[in-house]
């Protein structure tokens, strides 16, 4: 069974190595919308410094949307994807594993860029290293939850747009405890809290997504 | 005597069941809602503190527990479809949706109403506020799945299983937004009594009452589209229509 996972793991690994314009584009439009921000809000340091924990997490929720669609699309396409749900292995670890390479390719490239967004925005180191754990704590919530999404919206037309409407609201408490482990820092009352909340979500939608998202593959492919 | 529940599993007899049971919830909403408002506008009394404009609260307050209990009971029909994969129960989920958004519609909207004058804002970043915003959004996003997937059969199960993670999710949203940001009153009706005037709360309780029976009935309405919708193919669908 835990080969089975690594198999799909390692298999999307390799497809996106092969393929690295995919993520760049995801990390680059990342980078592109937390820019943004200052350029329409004004480059005050104080100011920057109380939007940066949301900006950075509301960029991180839209990154990931950007990539899902394609989660499971391109081997729907060419029928990988049936074969792999015929398989006698278990759908629910196709779906953890999907998951989990998503959040491999697209959420720790997120991690490794956030700290430079955070010096950007005037954030102290302290809050840099709160952001970075709430972003790691986070986003693989993003990839799990996200595959519920992408595994729903499968094959239809408007996929992309259909999923990002079925998908922000579930982000929201990821969204609020993640920023806010961040302001809490600032603020001198202590991340725990926060970042307690964000891994207790995090175990949640480790236990209950897959098994979601391996049901919405089988409805996809009736 | 024993009632065969069964029976009314079928779409068919249903379909039948609900025609009949229509105009009794139709009728019993209607002038529930007389009563309720004549109780609200007329026999209530002004409010000291908050003086006339708190009477919004007798269709607000319905509206709001209406929305989320609506959402429950779909994501509850949506359950046993996919678990005992009925028919009827994936259309009473679908029925269910689109009074639910309206609810949730009419909640924020007549809270906007009584936070002008109350609050001094229209819309604030309070907690039961922005997760009945969310819980619209939750809505919108089940009935645009819906709305996008072409074969039933599929798009039932599709729903269902949204509107299940959408359930899961709501007492973490909820709590979630909760400690981000608490602004709004608290609740009136506490489990160990009120402390409101027994006049207010009869009128809520009646307008919460009429929004009930408002439902059965839409619903049993909505549904009986649904499944004229669905079975149009069948000898009785052609029956009923060729009589009406």
């Amino acid at each position: 069974m835990l080969g089975f996972l690594l198999t799909v793991i390692r298999r999307d690994l390799l497809l996106a190595a092969r393929r690295r314009g995919d993520w760049l584009t995801a990390q680059f439009f990342f980078v592109m919308v937390v820019s943004l921000f200052p350029l329409g809000i004004g480059p005050e340091p104080e100011l920057l410094k109380r939007i940066a924990p949301g900006v950075v997490w509301v960029a991180a929720t839209l990154a990931s949307l950007l990539s899902l669609p394609r989660l499971f699309a391109d081997d729907h396409r060419d029928g990988s994807l049936e074969q792999m749900l015929l398989s006698p292995e278990p759908a629910v670890l196709l779906a953890l594993g999907k998951a989990v390479a998503h959040w491999l390719i697209y959420g720790i490239p997120l991690l490794i860029v956030a700290p430079v967004l955070g010096i950007q925005f005037a954030l102290p180191a302290e809050a840099i290293g709160v952001l970075v754990l709430s972003l790691a704590l986070g986003t693989p919530i993003l990839s799990l939850l996200g595959a519920v999404g992408a595994a729903l919206t499968l094959g239809l037309r408007g996929g992309g747009v259909l999923l990002t409407l079925l998908i922000l609201p579930l982000y929201v408490p990821a969204l609020i405890f993640g920023a806010g482990a961040v302001d809490a820092m600032l603020a001198g009352t202590g991340a725990e809290a926060n970042l307690s909340l964000l891994g207790a979500f995090f175990v949640l939608s480790l236990i209950v997504a897959p098994w979601i998202s391996a049901a919405a593959l089988r409805v996809s492919m009736e | 005597m024993s009632i065969n529940w069964y029976k009314y599993s079928a779409p068919a007899t249903f379909y039948g069941l609900a025609g009949r049971l229509v105009p009794w919830f139709g009728g019993a909403a209607a002038s529930l809602t007389v009563i309720g408002l004549y109780l609200s506008f007329f026999v209530a009394p002004t409010d000291f503190q908050q003086g006339e404009a708190y009477r919004v609260i007798f269709i607000h307050v319905p509206a709001a527990w209406m929305s989320m209990f609506i959402y429950l009971v779909m994501a509850a029909w949506a359950a046993v479809g996919l678990a005992f994969n009925t028919r009827l129960s994936f259309m009473m989920a679908r029925a269910l949706a689109p009074t639910g958004a309206m609810f949730t519609f009419v909640a924020l909207w007549t809270g906007a109403f009584w936070g002008k004058p109350m609050w001094g804002a229209w819309w604030v970043w309070d907690a039961r506020l922005t997760s009945e915003l969310i819980l619209l959004f939750l809505y919108v996003g089940i009935m645009a799945l819906w709305a996008a997937i072409d074969d039933p059969r599929r798009g039932d199960k599709a729903g269902a299983l949204l509107a299940l993670i959408g359930a899961i999710n709501v007492p973490i949203i909820y709590f979630s937004v909760k400690w981000w940001n608490t602004l709004h009153q608290g609740s009136s009706i506490k489990p160990s009594g009120t402390s409101m005037d027994e006049v207010m709360l009869a009128g809520m309780v009646v307008m919460a009452i009429a929004a009930w029976f408002y439902t059965i009935a839409v619903v049993f309405v909505r549904v009986r589209r649904i499944i004229l919708e669905r079975e149009r193919h069948t000898e009785w669908v052609k029956h009923v229509l060729e009589g009406a």
